[in-house]
């Protein structure tokens, strides 16, 4: 019988506990952080998008070599005689025009260990996040700043040249070997 | 009244009657259940400290309007192994057993859908139709999950208008009237006045009451809780077992049927434990139209009252909602078989004797 009586009190008065708790959590501001509006600051070294800065890139092939997962594709085309590339703002010259960076962040599992190895410090990690895509292939990104056009004249250029360059040799390597024939 | 209003005004019975029974779907249920949606997951969403719908409007002041839209615009699916006829008819015969105890339910001294002198058990047998829709539903289903529902609710609701009904008893014997209109006179004036303070006679047995009547209207308090299936009550819709419930296969209008149902189920209850204990319409400090002397005055502020009165009550269930854990099945027998009942007996007795005294 006294336990009866104990269960109503006990029941009852802890609801009242209950209830006083909640009703204070009623006028305690919210810790809601309203994201597209509001967003939280990230911590310094966060890793999200990477960015490389073409200006930059001297086509070493380093990022590609040292990435886990291999989403970096970097295909280069050597510069002819006479083409000025420009320097890197740490002053090396360039040499390579890069006609194929692409990354894959479809892949990429953001680890950072591209961004290392890199002479010119042109690949880095950026603070976008929000880069969602419908299709897979949209997150491949094109880094390069050549036209396709630009690219496809600079292989040609390339391989106009060494084809010259080539015929010029052979040129050379059949005139001596001629030459003393005639004398003999 | 409202019904000779429009009798004179459209020279029809006909019309008449159809008009006056709309007026509280249209100007009462729905914008109520517009709101009461809204302020339940404003008040889930503050009480855990987080800000509720944020989005639609200021604030999210539009969210509800805009999932009726949606619901309104959804495809209304019935599902192949389905009982179609009586899976139409549940959603309908829910709304309709919590919507015919509007009829009973004082809105002011001047609106009333019908004055009947057995108001209150009227509103308590037209209620029981709620049960057939949401058995009729849990079965029509054809699925596991609505049937347990059902059939929890069901035991729940039957189960739990004892105590209800004892406490009414109580209240009637204590009042000598079932009638909804002359109990809300009755408590008329000032709030010392209201049947949780004994009554409008002063006298010893309206001190020694009052203990009485606390303990009576926890107790209805608490079982029409458990009558309209909220928490800590809901194991009938329990999301985390039962998917949610009886209306689990409903999708579209017959799924709103049930929610707009729920909701005017929730503030039916609040008013008849406003109107049994708390004065129903009656304003407590008595009224500015008295004080200026505009007779139109005070039914609109009946009406204030009495809507405030019945959204504090929907308040305190939200509140307990988000305070409460949800109870076993027999936990919810035993509270309702050997604490409610009990107690509600005894309380009824004692009432008695003072009274008679
Ligand atoms: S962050 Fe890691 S995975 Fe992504 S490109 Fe760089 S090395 Fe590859
Ligand atoms: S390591 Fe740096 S410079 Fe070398 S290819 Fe990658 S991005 Fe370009």
């Amino acid at each position: 019988m006294k336990e009866y009586f104990n269960n109503i009190f006990t029941a009852l008065y802890t609801i009242f506990v209950g209830m006083k708790i909640t009703f204070r959590h009623l006028f305690i501001p919210a810790v809601t952080i309203q994201y597209p509006d509001v967003k939280l600051k990230l911590p310094e070294r966060e890793r999200n998008r990477l960015y490389v800065n073409m200006d930059d890139c001297i086509g070493c092939d380093q990022c590609s070599r040292a990435c886990p997962v291999s989403c970096i594709e970097i295909e280069t085309v050597k510069s002819i005689p006479g083409e000025d590339l420009g320097k890197t703002s740490n002053g090396k010259k360039k040499v390579l025009w890069v006609t194929k960076f692409n990354i894959d962040f479809a892949k990429c599992c953001y680890c950072q260990l591209c961004v290392f190895p890199c002479p010119t410090e042109c690949i880095y990690m950026t603070d976008v996040y929000e880069f969602s895509e419908y299709e897979r292939e949209n997150l491949i990104y094109d880094f390069v700043t050549l036209t396709p056009e630009e690219r496809e004249q600079k292989k040609l250029n390339y391989e106009k040249f060494m084809a010259e360059k080539a015929a010029a040799d052979a040129a050379a390597k059949q005139a001596p070997k001629e030459e003393p024939k005639k004398e003999s | 009244m409202i019904y000779e209003f429009f009798n004179n005004l459209f020279g029809s019975e006909i019309i008449a009657g159809f008009i006056a029974a709309s007026l509280p779907l249209l100007i009462f249920i729905l914008p109520f259940a517009l709101i009461a949606v809204l302020l339940e997951r404003k008040v889930a969403g503050h009480m855990q400290d987080r800000l509720g719908p944020m989005r639609v409007g200021y604030h999210g002041i539009l969210q509800t309007v805009a999932d009726i839209i949606k619901l309104l615009q959804k495809e209304d699916i019935i599902a192949r192994d389905n009982d179609k006829l009586l899976f139409n008819i549940a959603p309908i015969l829910v709304f309709a057993g919590s919507y015919a105890a509007f009829a009973a339910i004082p809105f002011t001294s001047a609106y009333i859908g019908a004055n009947i002198d057995l108001g209150i058990f009227y509103i308590i047998a037209v209620t029981g139709l709620v049960v057939a829709g949401i058995l009729m539903a849990g079965w029509a289903s054809n699925n596991k999950y609505s049937l347990l529902g059902a059939m929890r609710s069901a035991a729940q609701i039957v189960s739990y208008e004892i105590p209800t009904i004892l406490v009414v008893l109580t209240l009637v014997m204590f009042t000598g009237t079932t009638n909804l209109m002359t109990l809300s006179e009755n408590q008329t004036a000032l709030f010392w006045n209201w049947n949780i303070f004994g009554g409008p006679e002063l006298s010893l047995a309206k001190f020694l009451l009052i203990p009485f009547m606390i303990i009576a209207f926890l107790i209805i308090y608490i079982s029409t809780l458990a009558e309209v299936n909220r928490t800590p009550f809901d194991i009938p819709e329990a999301e985390s077992e039962l998917v949610s419930g009886y209306h689990t296969e409903y999708s579209g209008m017959k799924f709103a049927m049930f929610f707009l149902a729920e909701y005017a189920n929730m503030f039916a209850v609040s008013a008849i434990v406003s109107a049994l204990f708390f004065g129903g319409y009656h304003s407590p400090f008595g009224y500015l139209g008295n004080t200026l002397d505009i007779q139109w005055l005070i039914p609109v502020e009946q009406f204030f009252w009495f809507t405030f009165k019945g959204v504090f009550f929907v308040f305190v269930q939200m509140w307990l909602r988000w305070t409460l854990p949800r109870l076993r099945v027999d936990q919810l027998m035993t509270a309702s078989w050997k604490y409610l009942i009990p107690i509600a007996f005894v309380n009824l007795l004692i009432v008695g004797i003072i009274t008679l005294i």
